[in-house]
């Protein structure tokens, strides 16, 4: 009995292509939204994680002022004095990486290009997870003396030297001529969206000397030591900077400490959160593939009373008729789901690509369309016909 | 006259809605039929002569009275039951063809057999010698829209008479087709009844069609009016 009803449910399919044709549309679109955007926002998602991790975890960031944006009190900058501090006191504190930054145009032969010139010792690039991709990082005696040595991101080698290797070539910065002696490997763009490779790192004493002009540290970036927690750190930290800056009691802070792991779950909550919008308006698109199948299902209710009058007066069973109908119903519901579940992945992986961000394969929204798309083809294929089969035959067949 | 009935109404009503709209069709029914008969049922529109073809057929039920098909009692039978009997002893062939649309001559004439669980190597064999008996050798792979009238009904006579059913219950056959035409398909009937021994009943207003039959019951406002066999005297 299953095997002829399955004969007569693939013979159905097959004479009435148009109709199993859109009901398949129907299913392969929403099914296909769904997994695409759920697909690329768990992509987008993964992408900001790696990114954030591609900073460096573990950092604190000690940085003057309390609050950013208008009205924000600029804090008094960092002294040595505070980097030596840290450095000593803190027993938690991996790296500190001491930082000033400076805009300036550097300019090499007829090429110029506008980037951020930051002032720091070889820790940042441990602190940071940067990579020498040729040449070197400082030594010790340029450190010390302040020597017109720069480390490049990728982004200026593809500014001003065309791809070229800028290992000991010179670039102008303002009015002194700095040696190339590292390139660092690409990193991409940041979490925020700003270019990572768009840097230039110089030794502190030089920027202070020649770009600042004073011995102000915008920021300091501390590495914790593994197996240390973050937040006893920063808690030594803030208590620390308080003292050094003789902060009383019931003073706010002048200073604030942030850390990546903070930064990183802000940033994937909020992608996490576009994902389910993504998702959402996907569903919507499946909601109204279901109405598309229902729509064409209830269209052709007379069609397939009056075929149901006919296998019922020729001797067939009412569970033969239904069962016909369940399979049709199944198959079609399921083939719409597998191609979506294709046309998504090709989808997914190709606009991956396009919007650079990995290919992740999720099997539960797989899954879990696919389910979707079956019980609203089964629904809707189902239950007009269990309508029909519950009639007399003769009333089925004589349905206008 | 071969023995006892095949078929056996008694006390046989319809009824149509209820309370003031009720409209009773029929308006108890006796009638037996025996095995191997040509009936042709006759009468105005609206005088049950459908209503108790499709009784007959086990496509409707009665609101009332017995129906014995070979001593069974159809009335006491269940859905299910009732469509067994439609499968192994009933074929039916209507008006308008009724053929499952887009699809071949000979998957219609299949279709039959597939519920009978026949396999499909014989299931074949039957239908294409079905399609033969009626002569449509060489239009297997046609759809009903490729078809002319006769032919579908060619192809719906078929369809009833691939199961070699013990009755064949055609309510209109002729009634959507030319003169020409209906003459083929009576003859075609006819010759099933007689070569076959299948049990012919059949709803028609055509006293031309009626001729074919060796016995003509007449229905007026659901009740049997006259009944007499074909050379008897009316």
């Amino acid at each position: 009995m299953l095997w002829n009803t399955l004969l007569l449910a693939l013979r159905a399919i097959r004479r009435n292509l148009m109709r199993s044709f859109l009901t398949i549309l129907g299913i392969v679109i929403g099914v296909a939204a769904v997994i695409t955007m759920v697909t690329l926002g768990n992509g987008a998602t993964r992408s900001v994680s790696d990114q954030i991790s591609s900073m460096g975890s573990n950092l604190l960031m000690l940085m003057p002022g309390q609050r950013f944006g208008p009205g924000a009190e600029p804090g008094a900058p960092f002294k040595g004095a505070d980097v030596e501090a840290v450095r000593n006191q803190i027993t938690g504190a991996r790296l500190v990486a001491p930082l000033v930054t400076k805009a300036a145009t550097v300019v090499y032969q007829a090429s110029n290009w506008s980037t951020s010139v930051t002032g720091s010792s070889n820790e940042y690039f441990e602190a940071g997870n940067w990579q020498i991709a040729a040449g070197r990082n400082f030594t010790e005696s340029e450190e010390r003396a302040g020597k017109a040595v720069c480390v490049i991101g990728d982004t200026l080698r593809d500014k001003l030297f065309d791809r070229q290797n800028p290992v000991g070539s010179e670039i102008r910065i303002k009015q002194f001529a700095c040696e190339v002696i590292g390139l660092l490997k690409a990193k991409g763009q940041s979490s925020m969206g700003s270019d990572q490779d768009d840097i230039v790192v110089m030794p502190l004493r030089t920027v202070q000397r020649r770009l600042s002009g004073s011995q102000d540290i915008n920021r300091l970036t501390i590495s914790v030591r593994d197996g240390v927690s973050i937040d006893a750190v920063k808690a030594q930290l803030v208590d620390l900077m308080r003292e050094r800056r003789n902060i009383g009691d019931n003073e706010n802070d002048d200073f604030r400490v942030m850390d990546t792991r903070q930064i990183a779950e802000t940033l994937t909550s909020t992608t996490k959160i576009l994902t389910m919008l993504l998702a959402a308006v996907a569903a919507v698109s499946l909601l109204v593939g279901g109405i598309g199948i229902m729509n064409i299902m209830l269209v052709s209710v007379t069609e397939r009373t009056r075929e149901i009058g006919i296998r019922l007066a020729i001797g067939a069973l009412e569970r033969e008729v239904l069962l016909q109908f369940l399979i049709e119903a199944v198959v079609l519901s399921s083939l719409g789901g597998l191609i979506g579940i294709a046309l998504a992945t090709a989808a997914s992986i190709l606009l991956a690509g396009l919007m650079n961000v990995p290919y992740l394969f999720d099997p539960g929204i797989n899954l879990l369309s696919f389910l979707f798309s079956a019980v609203i083809g089964v629904i809707f294929g189902f239950f007009p016909a269990r309508r029909a089969a519950g009639l007399n035959p003769i009333d089925a067949l004589r349905h206008e | 006259m071969n023995g006892a009935a095949l078929l056996r109404l008694s006390g046989i009503t319809k009824t149509y809605g209820v309370g003031q709209a009720a409209f009773q069709a029929l308006k108890g029914i006796d009638l037996a039929i025996t095995a191997g008969d040509f009936v042709a049922v006759m009468g105005p529109s609206g005088s049950g002569k459908s209503t108790t073809m499709n009784i007959l057929g086990c496509l409707d039920t009665p609101t009332s009275g017995s129906y014995e098909f070979q001593g069974v009692h159809v009335e006491q039978l269940s859905r299910n039951e009732r469509a067994l009997l439609r499968r192994n002893f009933l074929g039916f062939v209507f008006q308008g063809f009724n053929l499952l649309a887009r699809t071949t001559a000979l998957e219609n004439v299949e279709l039959p057999l597939i519920y009978r669980g026949e396999p499909a190597a014989s299931r074949h064999a039957t239908a294409r010698r079905a399609l033969e008996q009626v002569g449509l050798q060489g239009w297997e792979h046609h759809t009903p829209a490729e078809l002319s009238g006769g032919q579908q009904q060619r192809v719906a006579i078929a369809r009833a008479i691939v199961t070699r059913p013990a009755v064949l219950l055609a309510d209109e056959p002729t009634g959507n087709l030319d003169t020409a035409t209906s003459r083929e398909i009576m003859d075609l009937i006819g010759a099933f009844n007689r070569e076959h021994g299948i049990t012919v009943l059949m709803v028609t207003h055509e006293s031309e069609m009626a001729a074919y039959a060796k016995r003509i019951i007449r229905f007026v406002d659901g009740r049997v009016d006259t009944d007499h066999r074909q050379g008897e005297a009316a």
